[in-house]
């Protein structure tokens, strides 16, 4: 027999193991085509979703060029579009969150992982994930008149009377803005963290921890010590994954955030983000010019958290399939 | 060992754990307290009214919402009809048909596409449906709802059915049933706890958006049926209406709105996973 057709036969034999079903029947390849094309659609949706959006703002790219990120007039008359305070609005809002989202959602996850007994375990986590399933529509309603007031009575005006010559918190408290934004977001991605963090603590062996307690450290040493750093880009991808969802969230924060354009180091100024401008302004948008920069905002949204969420996957990702997680 | 030592590291210990705990009570915490808001704003303004009628001309008493809830259950169902069956397929393909690489290219987009955020989702769909049909529509509004639904529903099916043990497919293969049959009478009914969590939890996901209504569904103070005719209103649509508008009738019937909403997503999501724990 010939060298190549052992070869051959071989490789018949591995496709046969790889797929042990192979059939030649006509149902079967109707139903092979549909799933794929089902299968396929997701990345077909993912760039329909980006030409569609490019296509959509081309107008608005033309006209302005790279100009549109770094002016800060946004004037429907003067038909005059920059977008520098809806990205600077997106980013600080975001960033607030994150600050103080982060530490108490590492300190929840920590508590539901390495403290918490198991019967307190499940109500805890479950209530957590009912956190996350509130519409964002009833937090922005909760936001307008149960946290906006209190930013403003029990939060800015301290601030301003103890700490006005900071920039951040000087200015007049409105209750709308930048501040409120940043606390219903954290409140938003805060289960999301925790829920994430949680997970991937859970993953750690437990001879990790019996080693670090062997060696006579205490509960925290044990954590700072083994825990955390083992699953230390676990832990960066779920405050990605929540930044991710914070740079795009919409309704709580166009409630909240009082439509402001300017750029201005105050938080207690109102402001804007990117997802807030188009959801406020998309159907007064009355001309063509005017709805292709509200979709250039959109694209540049979407490239935005695109970016994050890639990051943020490749890292989740590599945590969980680190050979060491799998053995566990 | 010296004692003061000890007795330091043993204080941090304490202190970094309480705060540990101080944070899982502070989440817990916000949670009761937005929905102690809503549930006693809420029922304080619920009424019959609210189910039954109609939106009153700004700034007079009384009418309901009655609209809005059509609405819903008529996007939300539109989502799931196209969204559902569609991402259970592409979960099938990636769990029975799609080599390694494939299947990890679409995962890993599913992945990010659950990322982007939903307003976006509205001006896709805006551009590509709603522009097209020269109107707003509540089939606009359904497509949006299933493109945020599919990418969740294609992840949480493959997950699901990779539970089902190889064995069971080769049963059914050595009987000689075709390879199609195998996976709609085999492996589907034996994922279909988890395939129906996940359908539910998608379900929930899509009735509480907001964001990708405002460019396709549009709002509608009337009642309207229609698919594919022309605006329509949904429960989240009409409290971000409310909520931001000048009237405190109104204000009352977005609290009203929003505990209905807020115990239909939980009631949803609840039932969810009691199907998936159910002991058989």
């Amino acid at each position: 027999m010939s060298e190549g057709s052992r070869g051959s036969r071989e490789a018949t034999a591995a496709l046969a193991v790889r797929r042990p079903w192979r059939t030649g029947n006509t149902g079967d390849a109707i139903a092979r085509v549909v799933v794929a094309a089902l299968g396929l659609s997701v990345l077909a949706l993912a760039g329909l979703l980006i030409y569609e959006l490019i296509d959509k703002s081309w107008q608005s790219i033309t006209e302005f060029g790279l100009g549109f990120i770094t002016s800060t007039t946004w004037d429907q008359v003067a038909r005059k579009f920059g977008a520098a305070p809806a990205i600077y609005g997106t980013l600080v809002s975001s960033l607030i969150a994150l600050v103080l989202a982060v530490p108490v959602s590492v300190g929840a996850a920590i508590f539901l992982s390495e403290m918490a007994p198991p019967w307190l375990r499940n109500p805890f986590s479950f209530l957590v994930e009912m956190l996350a399933a509130l519409p964002s529509v009833v937090l922005g309603l909760w936001g307008i008149y149960i946290l906006v007031p209190w930013v403003r009575d029990a939060v800015e005006k301290p601030l301003r009377s103890h700490l006005s010559f900071i920039p951040l918190f000087d200015g007049p408290p409105f209750g709308f803005g930048m501040l409120a934004a940043g606390l219903i977001l954290a409140i938003m991605v805060l289960p999301i963290i925790t829920a994430i963090s949680r997970d991937v603590m859970l993953a750690v062996p437990n001879s990790q921890r019996e080693a670090m307690l062997a060696l006579g450290a205490t509960r925290w040493e044990v954590i700072s010590g083994a825990v955390l750093p083992y699953c230390r880009s676990g832990l960066v991808g779920a405050v990605i994954l929540g930044l991710g969802r914070a740079l795009g969230e919409t309704m709580a924060v166009t409630m909240v955030i009082g439509r402001g354009y300017n750029i201005t180091a105050s938080l207690f100024q109102p402001a804007s983000t990117a997802a807030s401008t188009v959801a406020s302004e998309f159907n007064e948008a009355a001309y063509g010019l005017y709805v292709s920069a509200l979709v250039e905002l959109a694209l540049i949204l979407l490239g935005i958290t695109l970016l994050v969420n890639v990051l943020a996957r490749l890292l989740v990702w590599r945590v969980a399939r680190s050979p060491e997680v799998i053995a566990e | 060992m010296s004692g003061f030592a000890y007795r330091r590291r043993k204080t941090t210990s304490t202190l970094v754990l309480g705060f540990c705990a101080a944070s899982a009570l502070v989440a817990v915490g916000v949670l009761a307290l937005i929905l102690g808001f809503v549930l006693a704003k809420g029922i304080s303004s619920l009424n019959v009214d609210l189910f039954t009628k109609l939106p009153r001309p700004e700034g007079e008493p009384g009418g309901g919402v009655a609209n809005s809830m059509v609405g819903s259950l008529l996007t939300v169902g539109i989502a799931a009809l196209i969204g559902i069956p569609a991402g259970v397929g592409a979960g099938v393909f990636l769990s029975e048909y799609a080599g390694a690489r494939l299947g990890n290219i679409i995962r890993f987009t599913a992945d990010v596409l659950t990322g982007v955020p939903s307003i976006v989702v509205g001006v896709f769909v805006y551009g590509m449906v709603v522009l097209k049909m020269g109107h707003f529509s509540a089939l606009a509004a359904g497509i949006a709802l299933a493109i945020i639904m599919l990418p969740i529903m294609a992840r949480s099916s493959e997950e699901m059915l990779k539970l089902v043990p190889r064995s069971q497919r080769e049963a059914a293969l050595a009987l000689g049933i075709t390879r199609w049959r195998t996976i709609l009478s085999v492996i589907i009914p034996a994922a279909r706890r988890g395939l129906v969590t996940g359908g539910l939890l998608a379900v929930a996901r899509a009735g509480g958006e907001t964001a990708p209504l405002i460019f396709t569904a549009l709002g509608n103070p009337f009642l309207s049926l229609s698919v594919a005719g022309g605006p329509i209103d949904a429960l989240p649509l009409r409290i971000y209406r409310y909520a931001t508008g000048p009237y405190s009738e109104q204000h009352q019937q977005a609290w009203a709105a929003s505990f209905v909403l807020v115990m239909m997503v939980f009631a949803i999501s609840l039932t969810a996973r009691l199907v998936l724990t159910r002991r058989r």
